[in-house]
């Protein structure tokens, strides 16, 4: 990303002249109740660099992204938020309401186009014209396809962004559909996981802010940091994989040793993630640490793949560390993937055959 | 219309100005609020509208009900795991599963942690800035700032030097011109009342509590795994407890009791010594302005949380009790029972739905129910399909169905529940609420009130967090005792179950009364149907003109410029509105997935 341009500077090219950029300070000032001492200092600010403004958009969702957003412990959420870039539209924290608000989506385009970075949690349904999601009595797509024309690049916040997730499951009733199949000519950085991790969300943004750059991405779009090994491979249960020692159910003394939870339907094999590394809030635990099997929410589709408690059979068990989610998606693309057999269960397989058909006729 | 008096009692005047805020913003998902205002400013119609809808429901059938948890969950990620909880009752219900006394301490333990954290949120992050001018906390004396906190806690970071620093923090915030969050804000407004340090104070709490909060969810990363979206189990809770043996740490072993039971400590005192003075500071400077109150004053619902004893979901264990109050009769209080067809129905004659068949205008059960999306705006409604600039409210106008009680539209939520525990005289509850009556000098008639309804999620904070450390006491004794299951499996494989069961799972999530219902036929999801807080409360009208609890409590209110909606905001808010958990549709028993029509 290039040196932003200062504020000040924006106004220049665009034909306003010093006296009007002063007068604007003067009028911010007073429109805030401050006293006209301020409107050098706003003066100031703008001339010099500006924090990286930030839009926040909400489509289809349950807000679990953001919440998790604000679960952050390095950095803090409110250091981020009012330290780190500029959150100029957020409807889920934001003070101002209706046309207040949606004055701020354009004020944001006039001041800094090409310049924002789009953060998009949930997704546009595209059914009923967009009307199963409306904001300021329009279909959200439209909102989304505007600031997407005009912003820098988009971060797709968790799996509704990145994949559909929960309300694209079949049968996909509204036709709710990921940012990247609706926005093709901006990068879309995928950060998925339902939620994401706290950390691993102010990761993407403040890796942005401080290197001036998107974070490398692999062949599906998520960063590599963070999605580039399965959760299985550095998983603190994996010596009992190893040595075959499982939970065969919940509660039983396997499970009160820790042992791996693959039986029970630990979707850790196939998932790309950050869970068993970075783990959650403040690194304290992750759903595997805490005796429940990955859901395998940070996939493509992990709604339509069976059961949660049902074991995956369709991993290449010895991939180990070196197995990147490109090496290991390349394999299982060209040929028959190795898989446990010993645990498979053809009812799983059908179901998963089952729910990958339907997907696609949904898509 | 013009002007005319609903069944319930309120009045409704369409004739003066009409004023439309759409997005409602610091709320979970997507609402409109229209409003006549008359000549003088006062609102004499309010129509609310849910603005999404992802049918959650029709996705569920045919599903393993052991995954539904994990579905509902994803209803909401504010109240967070709320649904999964109701949903793994609803299970346990239709298939006869007793849960452990401990998974239903660990369960207790999860929501009243949730209770906690959530009204904890609301208050300082989606509702403050209502009562809160943060630009006026610029001009605050920073040592009579801390003058103030002295004076009314305990609280040790009070310093004037701590607030002169925040002070300053917010300075050059202001000054740098980007104001992010607080932009195109209403600061300023005559409607803000709180002189500069009190401002100040609620401020510095606003940053405080958005670094505590993550705090208290701990409790469910410990238990789940992870917040938001911990994990559960039908039958029990996947964490082992593992106190004495090898392998201690694939379980909950001395260390993680240790920190829960730190969380537990943090909490109250956060919650005793900074939440509760801060509402009661802010609210003795908005004591005149006694709005809001609309239908709490008449219908309120709660169906009864937090079991003290494992498996049962009556009054004989509820902590928080079920009942109904009707017409403000606090001396009666009703029974409240999902199961009965004739108890709750929901109507869809001003909901972008429509009954096949039979009379269109009936209301249904959630085990009878059946829905079909259709959207279309009334004849009188401005704008055209993808540019809505008036709803026409006699028309269908909302992605909410219409609940009622025995046909009686109810409030919902932490008031709602506060009335019904008063009205059946619990005495922690009595002790709390008189309390702050006592030190605010006012009648138990304020509580009907948006402030009332602000009031008591803040003395439930307070509750929730205390009853925390009982149950989490009561959890170690029985451990001590020498049982540490925590989950039953005797019922796990589907094998086991007949081939066609239906359950309700109920209680009561932060913002009301929350139920689901569910169908099972052979070891798949037949039909599953949830009614939420915010359908209830932000439900629109029904087919004989009864308003819901959003719109009455509006009305009356005096705007002190309609062009800046702050008082709708802070009536609305005070429900704390979760619109993506109120969107939903239910399904006809046996209907086939391909039948919901997408055009």
């Amino acid at each position: 990303m290039p040196a932003q341009e200062t504020f000040y500077e924006v106004m220049r090219q665009h034909g306003i002249t010093r006296r009007s950029f002063v007068k604007f300070c003067s009028l911010t000032a007073a429109g805030l109740g401050l006293g006209p001492g301020y409107a050098g200092k706003i003066a100031h600010a703008l001339e010099t660099k500006p924090r990286t403004p930030v839009i926040w958009l909400h489509g289809l969702e349950c807000t679990c992204c953001t919440e998790s957003f604000i679960r952050s412990g390095n950095p803090l959420a409110g250091d981020v938020i009012l330290s780190m870039l500029s959150l100029d539209y957020d409807d889920t924290l934001m003070a101002a309401a209706g046309h207040q608000a949606e004055e701020l989506l354009q004020q944001t385009v006039d001041k800094y186009d090409g310049q924002f970075i789009l953060a998009c949690e949930g997704n546009p349904p595209l059914n009923e014209d967009g009307m199963y999601c409306i904001q300021a009595g329009r279909p959200y797509v439209e909102k989304l396809r505007y600031m997407a024309d005009h912003c820098k690049a988009i971060i797709a916040w968790g799996s509704c962004a990145s994949w559909g997730c929960v309300q694209a499951a079949r049968p996909n009733p509204t036709r709710a559909t990921p940012i990247h199949k609706v926005i093709t000519d901006k990068p879309v950085i995928k950060v998925p996981g339902c939620p994401p991790i706290a950390e691993v969300m102010t990761g993407v943004i403040t890796y942005m802010l401080a290197f001036e750059q998107l974070p490398p991405l692999d062949r599906q779009g998520r960063p590599k940091m963070f999605y580039g090994q399965r959760l299985h491979d550095k998983c603190y249960r994996r010596p009992h994989f190893d040595a075959g020692q499982f939970v065969e159910r919940f509660d039983d003394e396997g499970a009160r040793k820790g042992y791996c939870l693959y039986k029970v339907g630990c979707k850790g094999p196939t998932t790309y993630n950050a869970c068993s590394t970075v783990e959650w809030n403040g690194g304290l635990s992750w759903p595997v640490k805490s005796g429940h099997g990955c859901l395998g929410c940070a996939e493509d589709n992990f709604w339509d793949k069976g059961s949660f408690y049902s074991p995956v059979t369709n991993f290449g068990v010895m991939g180990g560390a070196e197995a990147t989610a490109d090496k290991i998606g390349g394999v299982l693309a060209g040929a028959a993937a190795v898989g446990v057999a010993a645990h498979a269960a053809a009812s799983v397989v059908g179901r998963m055959t089952r729910g990958k058909s339907k997907e696609t006729s949904h898509d | 219309m013009t002007s005319t008096v609903t069944p319930n009692g309120f009045a409704l005047d369409d004739a003066g100005q009409r004023v439309v805020v759409d997005p409602i913003c610091r709320i979970e998902g997507h609402l409109r609020i229209e409003v006549n205002v008359d000549d003088d400013n006062v609102i004499r119609n309010a129509v609310s509208t849910g603005n999404m809808w992802r049918g959650l429901e029709v996705i569920l059938k045919g599903r393993d009900p052991r995954d539904a948890w994990a579905f509902t969950e994803r209803i909401c990620g504010v109240c967070t795991g709320v649904h999964a909880l109701i949903s793994c009752r609803s299970v346990e219900d239709a298939l006869g599963i007793d849960i452990p006394r401990n998974a239903n301490s660990i369960r207790n333990l999860m929501m009243l942690a949730q209770y906690t954290q959530d009204h904890l949120v609301h208050f300082y992050h989606l509702h403050a800035l209502d009562w809160v001018d943060v630009v006026s906390a610029l001009s605050a004396d920073p040592a009579a700032t801390s003058a103030l906190q002295q004076s009314i806690s305990p609280w040790p970071k009070s310093s004037p030097g701590y607030f002169r620093d925040v002070q300053n923090k917010i300075k050059r915030f202001v000054e740098s011109g980007q104001l992010g969050p607080f932009a195109n804000a209403y600061w300023g407004s005559p409607a803000y009342k709180l002189p500069p340090e009190a401002n100040l104070m609620a401020v510095t709490h606003y940053l405080e509590a958005l670094d505590f909060q993550k705090e208290i969810v701990k409790i469910h990363t410990i238990f789940g795994g992870r917040n938001p979206h911990p994990n559960w189990l039908v039958g029990g809770m996947p964490c082992t407890l593992n106190i004495n043996d090898v392998g201690s740490s694939g379980g909950v072993n001395m260390v993680w009791l240790n920190q829960v039971s730190d969380i537990i400590n943090k909490s109250i005192t956060f919650i005793d010594q900074v939440y509760i003075p801060d509402l009661t500071a802010i609210a003795s400077f908005y004591k005149d302005w006694g709005f809001g109150g609309g239908l709490s004053a008449k219908n309120v619902m709660s169906y009864g949380e937090f079991p003290a004893i494992a498996n049962n979901y009556t009054n004989e264990s509820w902590m928080m009790p079920n009942g109904a109050i009707l017409n403000g009769d606090l001396s009666t209080v009703y029974d409240v029972d999902p199961r009965d067809p004739e108890q709750i129905q929901e109507f869809v004659t001003h909901s972008w739905y429509k009954y096949e068949g039979g009379d269109p205008a009936r209301g249904l059960h959630p085990w009878d129910g059946e829905t079909e999306p259709h959207f279309e705006l009334g004849p009188n409604a401005k704008g055209t399909k993808t540019n809505i600039e008036a709803i026409d409210e006699g028309g269908k106008y909302s992605w909410l169905k219409a609940p009622r009680w025995r046909g009686n539209a109810m409030e919902v939520g932490p008031l709602a529940r506060y009335l019904v525990a008063y009205a059946r005289g619990q005495e922690d509850i009595v002790a709390q609420v008189d309390g702050l009556l006592a030190a605010l000098d006012l009648p138990v008639g304020a509580l009907f009130s948006t402030l009332g309804r602000t009031a008591a999620r803040g003395l439930e904070c307070s509750w929730t967090a205390h009853k925390m450390r009982e149950v989490f006491d009561d959890m170690m004794a029985n451990i001590k005792a020498g049982d540490i299951a925590t989950a039953n499996m005797d019922l796990w494989e589907p094998a086991t179950w007949p081939g066609v069961a239906q359950g309700v799972g109920f209680g009561e999530a932060p913002r009301g009364a929350l139920g689901h219902w569910i169908n099972i036929a052979d070891t798949k999801i037949a039909n599953y149907q949830c009614i939420v807080p915010t359908t209830w409360n932000a439900s629109p009208r029904d087919p004989d003109g009864n308003i819901g609890a959003y719109e009455a409590a509006l009305l009356g209110t005096p705007m002190a410029d309609p062009a800046q909606p702050l008082e709708i905001l802070r009536t609305i808010h005070s429900f704390d509105p979760c619109l993506a958990c109120a969107s939903h549709i239910i399904s006809p028993d046996g209907q086939e997935l391909a039948s919901v029509k997408i055009r």
